[in-house]
């Protein structure tokens, strides 16, 4: 049974939707839905703690080993990611009953949670397979239930949000095809230890060079880099609360995830750094998503719609961790996706209980709202002292190598960025915590209560992980940094 | 084992008293009498480690690690002892004197003020007793934000200033403190506090002076020009917070840690092998000069002493500026005079306003007849701001007035000497007006005032007190700071 781990990480999702969907009641898909997002949670922990060590996991799915079948392989950078997207799973999910039947009409609840296990599984799968080309099949699962999801938002402006995304999600989902094609066509191989392998002699080729343009626009376009990031306010602003609150903390998670898999994993190091000078087009495009993004928050009169442009400045952070190309940098990228994740969550579960009570989540819904949901206010005060990175979270330890990365290259002007970008975030939030503390209810909002408990317990669960892990990070900055070892070639 | 106890129980005690302060909130005496009991018990604490750390002990205590290599680590040294001796001797005064304020004023949200309160010193004790740069980064935060609820106490009205507040400090803080840290992290691979320093050799030339900048600049709290803006505007807390937090907790902290940094991360020696390292003695300097022409056009009484704060904060800083070991002395001595000297000042504001409600000094013609236990501690407190004996400023003065002239820092010498001349022009004439100058006439209800509540008139006499017995027996003081400065 344990050896068939890395197969049901992906085979209990993947198969727990239809099985939502057969059965066809709400309350029973929910259930299932919670089930499976704990079980998925319970084994990508294991699964960590097995491969922490350094090992690595090779499941050949049906017996068929690589590089003909499908392999899943797991090592320590992968096995992160996947606890990542399990845990937030695993909290976010049994908060979704109330704030789903809230904001969905019921006809479509049963359609909702079998499109929240399609997306988990795809997600997961993403993270966990050793295949290139799996990889881009369970992509388009995650994809296309994304739009589904973001489709059922309350506001009809979700639709264009999500058509929007179709586009541009689709466009970035052909081009990683083109890339991944153009490996085969090179290689003959689609397995990605092997293509690592293989490619080493093929370093001058323009198909190569073509394949990774081709990639690196693909996962661009999906993780939301700079100029392709249009797609994400929209989505995140319309979706339904409790998608908004999955997706900031887990898609944009696995892109940038799959990003680094293919970058160091398949290409390599050298040649991303050295013959194709990636640095010099993530660095500046990072940059620039940290000030404009982080600029264009504080005008936002949604509370929601702030906190996706947030998010983009977020992912320059990590971009920029990888721009940077050394070690603490690229340790800070893969720690900011656990500590982002954890940030955004929390902060987006917020937004959802401000939804259920007010009803909205436009700057208007949350002035006054100090007194009346004094928890909520709480746990949106502390994850936003997260996000601008004040000590004991963790924002602040992600920073800490950020800045630790820019001096070790000596690079003033980057640091000095990067703490702009922590100040303007300052500012953003205390635009809202100066609404919601400072200001009276305005008479035409209505006068509300704190959320049930149901409610407020995964929210605070998510806020004190920001604190646990931010006080003792010595577990995950361990794990970063061996991953990010690993993906270097320095061990 | 038994001082890493009292260490963690040092931390422990303000946190445990915010909780039952959170817990007994419904009852008013009760919340006072767990606050109350809360303050005497960390003094009790503090105090009792004092004997250890006099006799040369560095009692070590390590709560938790952090990241790899980085800690949250404890250690007392003199300097900490210092600090965290006078904050745990003035909470308890304090308590008394908030009491008798906050009652008489009948202000709002009581418990919640208690709560951040008794939070602040818990942040000042992780501050004194800090082993490395990261856990007093950590404290140093938690002191900005766990004040920002009493600055805005007031609520709406106080919006403005709770933002130029939590701006100020945050923007310097994680701006320039942080990067600066992460730096010294970098160049040397530690930031533990070490005596002698843990840059020297490991950074040298203009990025050692560039650092002294991110540094003594990124400590917003030490309020050097320009960068003193947040504490004229925090006075727009109750009395009490102006008085413990932004007169000797938070302000404290600051030029607590410019020393500690001086003195233990770079190291005076280092520090005098940087280039071009007299800009902080020229701004603060500048600051002392600026900051006391300012105070003496403040009509408001707690406007004209926080500005005076700023002057004197700069004392510290410019002690360390000096980079001469009796000077050193001088600046940690002047930590606890201008701490005593300042809180009776403001105890008298306050008293003032809540027996009188006055707060200008256009107003207080006479009011030594009516208050003259306020007025009478309100001059001690001057007297000691000023530097005159029979008070413990005079004291502090003296040894940064010879670390100025065995350094040949003849400037500083006469910054001063020029200062105390201005410090003596601004707070004369509330004395004069007090004592010499008949009561302007007034409407009938004006005159109905005698002296503040019981508790504050106690709580300010122990600190005036305090101040002439710190002059006449600087012992213990002394012997910690000397070996600060060794």
């Amino acid at each position: 049974m344990s050896s068939q781990l890395p197969a049901l990480q992906l085979v209990i999702p993947l198969l727990s939707a239809p099985l939502c969907f057969l059965i066809g009641k709400a309350r029973i898909a929910w259930a299932i839905a919670t089930l499976a997002s704990w079980a998925c949670a319970a084994i990508a922990v294991t699964l960590l703690l097995r491969v922490n060590d350094g090992s690595v996991i090779e499941y050949a799915f049906g017996n068929w080993p690589g590089p003909w079948g499908i392999v899943y392989t797991i090592d320590r950078l992968n096995a992160f990611v996947l606890v990542i997207v399990s845990g937030i799973a695993a909290v976010i999910l049994p908060y979704s009953w109330p704030s789903v039947c809230r904001e969905i009409p019921p006809r479509l609840h049963v359609l909702f949670y079998t499109a929240l296990l399609l997306c988990l599984s795809g997600l997961l799968g993403m993270t966990i397979t050793g295949d290139a080309f799996n990889l881009f099949v369970l992509l388009e699962i995650s994809s296309l239930s994304t739009y589904t999801l973001i489709s059922l938002g309350k506001d009809r402006r979700s639709l264009t949000a999500a058509f929007q995304y179709l586009v541009m999600g689709t466009i970035g989902g052909t081009f990683i095809l083109i890339g991944v094609g153009l490996l085969y066509m090179l290689t003959g191989t689609l397995n990605m230890a092997d293509l690592a392998h293989r490619l080493q002699p093929l370093e001058g080729s323009r198909t190569l060079q073509a394949a990774f343009a081709f990639l690196v626009v693909g996962f661009g376009l999906k993780l939301a880099m700079f100029p392709l990031h249009l797609w994400l306010p929209n989505a995140y602003a319309t979706a339904p609360s409790v998608v908004s609150a999955f997706l900031a903390a887990t898609a944009t998670k696995v892109a940038v995830y799959a990003m680094l898999r293919f970058l160091f994993g398949i290409f390599g190091a050298d040649f991303t750094y050295n013959q194709m000078h990636l640095q010099f087009l993530l660095v500046p495009l990072a940059l620039m998503a940290i000030l404009f993004a982080s600029m264009t928050a504080v005008y936002q009169r949604g509370v929601k719609r702030m906190l996706a442009y947030s998010s983009l400045a977020q992912i320059g952070y990590m971009l920029l961790g990888i721009g940077l190309a050394n070690l603490h940098g690229l340790m800070a990228t893969l720690l900011h996706l656990f500590n982002h994740a954890l940030i955004k969550g929390a902060l987006f579960l917020v937004m959802a209980n401000i939804f259920y009570r007010a009803g909205g989540t436009a700057i208007n819904h949350v002035t006054g709202l100090g007194r009346q949901m004094p928890w909520s206010m709480a746990a949106f005060v502390a994850g936003g002292l997260s996000l601008i990175g004040v000590p004991l979270t963790v924002g602040f330890i992600s920073k800490w190598y950020l800045i630790q990365a820019s001096i070790d290259r000596g690079w003033w002007l980057i640091t000095a960025m990067i703490l702009l970008g922590s100040l303007i975030a300052l500012v953003y939030i205390w635009r809202v915590v100066e609404a919601a503390y400072f200001k009276e209810r305005p008479p035409d909002q209505p006068t509300v209560t704190e959320v049930p408990l149901w409610l407020l317990i995964p929210t605070w669960v998510l806020i004190l992980g920001n604190i646990w892990f931010g006080m003792n990070a010595e577990f995950t900055a361990g794990v970063a940094e061996a991953a990010a070892a690993t993906l270097l070639g320095e061990r | 084992m038994v001082t890493a106890t009292l260490i963690l129980l040092s931390l422990l005690v303000p946190l445990l008293t915010a909780l039952g302060i959170a817990l007994a909130g419904r009852w008013p005496n009760m919340r006072e009498g767990v606050t109350l009991t809360g303050a005497l018990l960390l003094a009790l604490v503090v105090y009792s480690l004092l004997p250890p750390v006099l006799a040369g002990e560095r009692p070590e205590f390590t709560l938790l690690d952090m990241m790899p290599g980085i800690s949250l680590a404890f250690r007392v040294e003199p300097l900490g002892m210092m600090f965290a001796g006078v904050a745990a001797f003035l909470w308890p005064v304090n308590s008394l004197y908030s009491i008798g304020y906050m009652r008489g004023n009948q202000e709002q949200h009581q418990t919640r003020f208690y709560i951040c309160f008794a939070i602040a010193l818990f942040a000042a004790m992780g501050v004194a007793f800090a082993a490395n740069l990261v856990t007093l980064f950590v404290f140093y935060e938690i002191l900005t934000l766990s004040t920002y609820p009493l600055v805005t106490h007031k609520g709406k009205s106080s919006l403005k200033a709770g933002r130029v507040y939590l701006g100020i400090l945050l923007f310097t803080s994680i701006g320039l403190l942080l990067p600066a840290i992460i730096w010294t992290w970098q160049a040397t691979g530690t930031i533990t506090f070490t005596p002698g320093g843990i840059l020297g050799g490991k950074v040298s030339g203009v990025a050692l002076t560039a650092l002294s900048v991110l540094y003594f600049y990124g400590i917003g709290k030490a309020a050097l020009m320009p960068i003193h803006r947040w504490l004229p505007a925090a006075m727009v807390a109750p009395t009490p917070v102006s008085a413990l937090l932004h007169a000797v907790a938070v302000v404290k902290a600051g030029v607590f840690t410019v020393i500690k940094v001086a003195v233990y991360v770079f190291g005076l020696e280092t520090l005098q092998s940087a280039p071009g390292i007299e800009w902080l003695l020229y701004v603060a300097g500048f600051t002392i000069l600026v900051a006391s022409t300012i105070a003496l056009y403040q009509d408001n009484l707690k406007r004209r002493l926080a500005y005076s704060t700023v002057s004197q904060l700069s004392y510290v800083v410019l002690g360390a500026a000096i980079l001469a070991p009796i000077s050193i002395v001088g600046a940690t001595l002047h930590i606890v005079a201008h701490a005593f000297g300042k809180i009776t000042l403001f105890f008298a504001a306050g008293s003032i306003y809540t027996a009188a409600h006055k707060t200008e000094i256009s107003q207080l013609n006479g009011i030594g007849y009516r208050m003259p236990w306020t007025m009478g501690a309100f001059t001690i407190g001057a007297l000691s701001m000023i530097g005159v004996p029979p008070a413990v400023g005079f004291i502090s003065k003296w040894y940064l007035l010879m670390g100025a002239f065995e350094a040949h820092q003849y400037l500083a010498f006469g910054i001063i000497i020029v200062s105390t001349l201005l410090n003596a022009a601004y707070f004369m004439p509330i004395i004069y007006a007090a004592f010499f100058r008949p009561e302007a006439p007034g409407k009938p209800d004006d005159y109905g005032h005698g002296e503040a509540p019981w508790p504050i008139v106690v709580a300010l006499c122990i600190t005036a007190g305090m101040t002439l017995v710190l002059f006449l027996f600087p012992e213990i003081p002394y012997q910690l700071a000397i070996q600060v400065g060794r």
